[in-house]
């Protein structure tokens, strides 16, 4: 990677002053065209900002009367009474993270196996084949998968995987109870292929950033094609692979269709994976029509609640990937 | 053209061996000797192909996608390229010391020197700690590192970190070590230590290395291979083989001359 292809922060500032230089200039010229064409292209742009600062504040608005009842302690306040009014977050919190973790789990080795398939063994036409074929997964629409997850994977899961799981882990906790209809398993399946796509797209590319001068430096020493990449590929791109899949478990995190009908939406703080549970969006998914008096700014509040954990999910996983695409790791330093 | 005649003990024997790139021909039948505990140095103008032949003689050139081979390279009198050699076996024979220093950026200076001999059998603590001090020693780089084996391999100057590569080469103890342009992109007082290295290492180890460089050639090396193209496109060749000394002071060939007194290059 040469150290040209990326432009130091100094240097973006400088050409971003420079193109904002050159607008002015062209506005002072009063060339029409041009003024018109940077003036619509400028609102495009802002317009991201002003639509997801909108959505922030419309959230932040309309759970007003939620915030003001339970404070801070809605966050992790697990109390769901429809009778009393009185609701906490915890549960669907809860109900995310542990079907987004179980999904990452599942997802990620898978991910990264194939990312390995693709960026160090396939042949290049092979590789191209698999790759779309990857990144046609994601293309499925959410409700397709919770159709399918409904339908085909749960009796499935029910009759030939989770008998055998019980049998062999069933004296602890998250594997014993009864599968009775949907779960907490075959949703986190279900999104575990859901977003196999985003782990190992992001890890290719992060595979493919591992120069290949640390490749022929471990093969020289006579390592096989695995100690290569267990020994030298993996441990220079650990940093990003771990980015890759904090990517999938934020696409996990707020995915709602194809979660909202298969975990069963029953808020609670479930033990076992055979079990029922809620996740934030399939509680938001399931309940607002119904939603009046109080609920509604709970379910606001709960939206807000999602938002703000994808952002975090997302940007720390954004940062881990750049710091290893950018990163002036390996080779020469002089 | 082949100059096989000249040695009569080599360790690795190359016979009229041809290298691909996909459909483009990169060298054409090289027939060398290597002899052994000798330093042999490659010189000739960029893009004649003495990298790619050194790439050859450990079997890293198939590992870009579309290369291929033609020829024999015998190592030890046994075929490298025969059916049933694994490259990997190959590749713990004849070590590769790379153009730019590739330290592996997420160990310390004690684990990239075990790197290699770790892909092996078991090694007790105190064997590796033997071997890494005996290395880095070969490397004339323990002294600036013995108080900091802990610390992470990319905190050593270009300089050093090329030497380090060397020592991790070395622990894998290879018979022949083909070493690619190792100081081009080194300083002089870089490049100086380095060269004093090789010159120990011939004791127990056949080098051939691949330069640029006239004067290291000449200084560090036994015998010399000048790689010539005859025209841009065309396929690299052998174009003069023999003694350093009398390719230097006395080249049967024009273009050898004309290369070695810097008359073009």
């Amino acid at each position: 990677m040469g150290e040209a292809a990326w432009p130091s922060l100094p240097d973006c500032f400088f050409i971003r002053r420079g193109v904002i230089l050159n607008l002015f200039k062209r506005l002072r010229r009063g060339n029409l065209g041009d003024n018109i064409f940077g003036f619509v292209v400028l609102l495009f742009g802002v317009s991201i900002l002003v639509i997801m600062a909108g959505i922030v504040f419309q959230l932040w608005l309309q759970s007003a009367p939620s915030r003001e009842k339970f404070g801070w302690s809605f966050l992790w306040s697990t109390a769901y009474d429809v009778q009393r009014q009185n609701y906490g977050a915890g549960v669907f919190i809860y109900g995310t993270l542990v079907t987004a973790f179980i999904a990452l789990i599942l997802a990620a080795p898978v991910g990264v196996g194939i990312a390995a398939y693709l960026v160090e063994i396939a042949p290049r036409r092979l590789n191209r084949v698999v790759g779309s074929m990857v990144e046609l997964l994601a293309a499925v629409p959410s409700i397709v998968y919770g159709l399918w997850g409904f339908y085909a994977l749960n009796p499935f899961l029910r009759d030939y995987i989770a008998p055998p799981l019980q049998a062999v882990l069933g004296w602890l906790p998250p594997f014993s109870g009864e599968f009775v209809g949907t779960s907490v398993f075959t949703a986190s399946v279900v999104l575990a292929i859901m977003i196999l796509p985003t782990v190992a797209a992001v890890s290719r590319d992060v595979l493919r950033a591992v120069p290949d001068a640390q490749r022929e430096a471990m093969l020289a020493l006579g390592a096989t094609r695995w100690e290569m990449f267990s020994r030298a590929v993996l441990p220079y791109a650990k940093s990003g692979v771990l980015g890759a899949a904090i990517l999938g478990l934020g696409r996990a995190a707020g995915e709602t269709m194809a979660v909202t009908f298969i975990i069963g939406n029953n808020p609670q703080i479930f033990k076992s994976l055979f079990g029922q549970g809620a996740t934030i969006a399939s509680e938001i998914a399931a309940k607002w029509q119904e939603a009046s008096g109080l609920t509604l700014p709970v379910l606001m509040e709960l939206g807000l609640v999602l938002f703000a954990i994808t952002i975090i999910i997302n940007i720390s996983a954004r940062l881990l990937v750049m710091l290893l695409v950018r990163g002036p790791r390996g080779g020469l330093r002089a | 053209m082949s100059y096989l005649h000249e040695i009569s003990e080599p360790v690795v024997e190359v016979q009229d061996l041809n290298m691909y790139y996909g459909a483009f021909k990169a060298l054409d039948s090289v027939g060398m000797k290597i002899a052994k505990n000798r330093i042999t140095a490659l010189i000739g103008p960029s893009g004649c192909g003495k990298s790619t032949f050194i790439r050859g003689l450990n079997r890293m050139h198939e590992t870009v996608p579309g290369a291929r081979i033609e020829g024999k390279v015998l190592l030890d009198g046994e075929d490298v390229y025969a059916e049933n050699v694994d490259p990997v076996r190959v590749r713990r024979k004849v070590g590769m010391v790379f153009q730019k220093p590739n330290p592996f950026p997420t160990m310390s200076i004690y684990d990239n020197v075990i790197a290699g001999i770790k892909l092996g059998r078991r090694h007790k603590k105190s064997e590796l700690d033997e071997i890494v001090e005996r290395t880095l020693n070969q490397a004339a780089l323990w002294g600036e590192v013995k108080n900091k084996l802990k610390d992470s391999g990319m905190s050593l100057s270009g300089g050093q970190q090329q030497r380090l590569c060397i020592a991790r080469t070395l622990a894998v103890e290879p018979e022949v070590i083909l070493m690619d342009e190792p100081a081009s992109a080194l300083d002089p007082i870089s490049t100086q230590k380095i060269e004093d290295a090789i010159q120990d290492l011939k004791k127990s180890y056949t080098v051939v290395i691949v330069t640029h460089n006239m004067q290291q050639a000449s200084r560090v090396s036994d015998y010399t291979g000048f790689f010539f193209i005859e025209e841009m496109g065309a396929p690299g060749q052998l174009w003069e083989f023999g003694e350093t000394e009398r390719i230097f002071s006395n080249p049967k060939r024009k273009e050898t001359e004309d290369y070695v007194t810097g008359r073009f290059g």
